[in-house]
């Protein structure tokens, strides 16, 4: 990983000449890679499946009717939003071909201490939140920031250092929880922080959801948190396709020579990158903290990190693409959730998760691979025909 | 894997310079650092006068602590020496003891180790797919069959031991599996066991020196044996056979090592399925004795990893890291007090690093080891005792201190993580 001269993983299509492709046979290659990965996917489940003696298209179909209902569908959006933050946090890196592998420890130290400010000072409504992301975004960025200062001035690949920095963090976080920043509740052995105030709290949209003329169900609602996500998701798709830096960050990770050579200041992008990447990581825990639990505890959802790590590489780093992937991954989560019913392990849905990223990756390769042949053939074929 | 902004050329000088020295004294070399590392040892022990430092009980637990980290990082050590990054060793670790498990409790628990391994070079075999036939991005894959090994484990023990057939398997946990007989050396700890004899003197040097190699000698598992013995032996087909040097020269330059004949995509295949073995084997040294459970690899696979880079891509290196983490973690678990040991060991250190340092006359670094000793010895005297949270990471720390500070020195192979098209000169 060292001089990295291919392109980002999760690859950049850019770099198969579109030169004299027709379109028919580019919508073809397009739409092959996903095809052919969700068919093995489901081929790999469906062994598993048959492996355990179930009928797999029962399965499937019970997954369907039962993720489609509104209550599933709610919860699937919900679940989705950390997926999409983790994935972008993810994806940033990708762009310029560096791997934060340490999304799990950027967030689970940014969701604990913003917590614990949150619960600590006591501001008005939309400030209150304000400082709480703040905060996040801030710790995660740090985190990450040591992993940037590793690489730029020790040459300490990223990969490595933040698969360390997800232990250390973990380690540090266990500390501060346990020794500084949990309340004490009687009677309990769950130890968390204290509870956010009312002012806190973000207020969820089934205020929205009424005014479509959908109510959402008893217990069940729409979190507010979508809403970060949406403005993240934006913000990336500006800073990838709109911005200066965009560019740049994509140049180095193509080819950090040719980058360097023509004026960019290469270590001033991975760190940037990285931070950016890291203040992303730091929201990902805030969905639950201003959501739903609002307070960090031992039972905090620990595991985003790497699950984002999937949602980036099938969602193409692409700010849609992600999104997609993250309510893919949460419809899996959701619609197999009931399946204890019929007898058959909820646990499914790892192993479409792990088939899909897997075939994903896979079948995108394979397709480059074919399109740069094919993009290949072309130039040479025209070029020759000009000559002749 | 790691590393330097400037590939080749920095990196030739210094290895270039200290090679000769190297084959002068190496193993003189190891001897002395390890004499040293023991005095110092002794030292802190008797200073501190916590006993656990160089306890037989602790050297013992840290061998077995080790073995798994060291298997991954023998399994990491073979995939990149032929130029592939095997990030999704935590994967092949946990398909290894859950395979291991099962079988182990079905049959008996050498077949354990043999579905383990067996279930791990599966995983290795499905990495060699994506990455040697299909060029997928090496981390990618790993993190894909990370996803997926974790996955199946889950999905496995739902289908097998979730109905609650087998007596104290669970949804999330195997049954035992019986151990493997021990062996220890005769006389020296064994039957009159001189060695405790000597350990329980309580001298200064001797008796920790008895105490550690004690430790290490008594009642050691076969499993443990074999992982210990296969160190040396992959460092002997790689660095001794000609199968090895063509799979090293895989991982340096596969474009020259295929002009020249190599077959490399099959050389690539045969590194990574031996490492997932590897892999699968640390995997089932975990649950010989013991059981599956959920959870219960806690990324040793990614320790291996960094074992791997702490041990500059070297067997013995990477034994060493697995080591360190083995010692680190079984101080913590066997008497957290005597962790406190570990801030007072780094202090004296740090006093050899100054020193050292004087003699090369380098004052700024003399006054930074020094001050960053002082610092330590203050904490040292100062508490009763490190929050065991903070402990759990040491082996981490300190390895991420190592790279931060000798990481232009590392050696990673040429082509490591490179994608490689026979007929592609990328």
């Amino acid at each position: 990983m060292t001089t990295t001269l291919e392109a980002p993983p999760g690859g950049a299509p850019e770099r198969t000449a579109r030169v004299a492709n027709p379109l028919g046979r580019r919508v073809l290659l397009a739409v092959a890679a996903p095809l052919a990965a969700a068919v093995f996917a489901l081929l790999v489940s469906s062994i598993a499946l048959l492996a355990s003696g179930n009928p797999p298209l029962e399965v499937y179909s019970k997954m369907l009717t039962d993720g489609t209902q509104l209550r599933s569908v709610l919860i699937t959006i919900n679940n989705a939003v950390p997926l999409y933050l983790a994935g972008v946090a993810v994806a940033i890196g990708f762009r310029m071909a560096l791997f934060n592998i340490g999304v799990e420890g950027q967030y689970a130290l940014a969701a604990l201490l913003a917590a614990s400010v949150g619960a600590a000072v006591n501001l008005p409504g939309a400030l209150h939140i304000g400082l709480i992301l703040l905060v996040a975004v801030a710790v995660g960025a740090s985190w990450a920031g040591v992993a940037a200062v590793l690489k730029v001035t020790r040459g300490v690949s990223e990969v490595i250092s933040t698969i360390l920095l997800n232990v250390i963090a973990a380690g540090i976080a266990a500390y501060l929880l346990a020794e500084h920043l949990q309340e004490r509740v009687e009677g309990s052995n769950n130890s968390a922080t204290p509870p956010l105030p009312e002012s806190a709290r973000f207020p969820n949209l089934n205020g929205l959801l009424d005014g479509l003329g959908i109510t959402a169900p008893q217990g069940t609602n729409l979190g507010g948190f979508v809403l970060v996500a949406i403005a993240v998701g934006v913000l990336y798709w500006v800073l990838v396709n709109r911005s200066l830096f965009g560019f740049e960050m994509k140049a180095v990770g193509i080819n950090p020579f040719a980058a360097r050579a023509s004026g960019v200041h290469t270590k001033r992008t991975t760190v940037i990158t990285l931070l950016l990447s890291g203040g992303v990581a730091g929201l990902v825990g805030l969905a639950q903290v201003l959501g739903t639990s609002y307070s960090y505890g031992l039972s905090f959802t620990a595991g985003l990190g790497f699950t984002g790590i999937g949602v980036a590489l099938l969602g193409r780093n692409s700010p849609v693409g992600i999104a997609f992937a993250a309510l893919l991954f949460a419809f899996l989560e959701r619609s197999s959730s009931t399946l204890q019913f019929i007898d058959v392990p909820t646990e499914i849905y790892v192993i479409m998760q792990g088939s899909i990223v897997l075939s994903v990756v896979v079948a995108y390769e394979a397709v480059r691979r074919i399109a740069a042949t094919q993009a290949e053939r072309a130039v040479r074929h025209a070029t020759e025909g000009s000559a002749a | 894997m790691t590393v330097a902004g400037s590939p080749s050329p920095s990196l030739a000088t210094p290895e270039s310079a200290h090679a000769p020295k190297r084959r002068f004294g190496g193993w003189q070399k190891v001897g002395l650092i390890t004499l040293g590392l023991l005095a110092l040892l002794s030292l802190t022990r008797a200073i501190s006068g916590l006993d656990e430092i160089t306890s037989s009980g602790t050297a013992g637990a840290a061998l077995r602590l080790a073995v798994p980290i060291g298997l991954a990082a023998l399994g990491g050590l073979w995939a990149e020496r032929a130029g592939i990054v095997n990030i999704g060793l935590e994967g092949m670790l946990i398909l290894g003891t859950w395979f291991g498990a099962y079988v182990g409790f079905e049959v008996g628990p050498w077949w354990g180790v043999l579905a383990g391994l067996a279930a791990g070079a599966v995983g290795g075999l499905l990495h060699a797919i994506a990455t040697v036939t299909f060029g997928v991005d090496h981390v990618v894959s790993g993190v894909a069959i990370n996803l997926l090994g974790a996955g199946v484990a889950q999905y496995l023990s739902q289908v097998f031991y979730g109905d609650g057939q087998i007596p104290g398997a669970g949804p999330t946990q195997s049954a035992v599996v019986s151990p493997l007989p021990d062996v220890s050396l005769p006389l020296l700890s064994s039957g009159p066991d001189l060695l405790r004899d000597l350990e329980d003197t309580g001298l200064f040097f001797l008796s920790d020196a008895a105490g550690i190699l004690g430790g290490l000698t008594r009642d050691v598992s076969l499993l443990t044996l074999l992982a210990v013995l296969l160190v040396p032996f992959s460092f002997f087909v790689l660095w001794r056979t000609s199968f090895g040097l063509r799979l090293r020269s895989v991982g340096e330059n596969p474009v020259a090592a295929d002009s020249l004949g190599v077959a490399v995509y099959r050389m690539k295949y045969a590194a990574v399925v031996i490492s997932g073995a590897m892999a699968g084997l640390g995997g089932a040294s975990l649950i010989i004795g013991s059981i599956y459970r959920e959870g219960q690899t806690a990324g040793r696979g990614f320790i291996g990893l960094a074992a791997v880079i702490f041990g500059n891509w070297r067997p013995g290196g990477l034994a060493a890291g697995a080591g360190l983490f083995g010692y680190a973690d079984a101080l913590q678990l066997r008497a957290g007090n005597a962790v406190r040991g570990l801030l007072l060991l780094v202090a004296l250190l740090l006093v050899v690093v100054a020193i050292v340092q004087l003699v090369r006359r380098r004052l700024p670094m003399v006054v930074a080891a020094l001050g960053i000793g002082i610092a330590f010895f203050l904490w040292y005297s100062v508490v009763d005792s490190v929050p065991t949270q903070l402990v759990g990471f040491t082996p981490h720390l300190v390895t991420l201190v190592v790279l931060a500070a000798a990481s232009q020195r590392l050696r990673p192979p040429a082509a490591d993580g490179q994608p490689y098209r026979r007929g592609q000169q990328s």
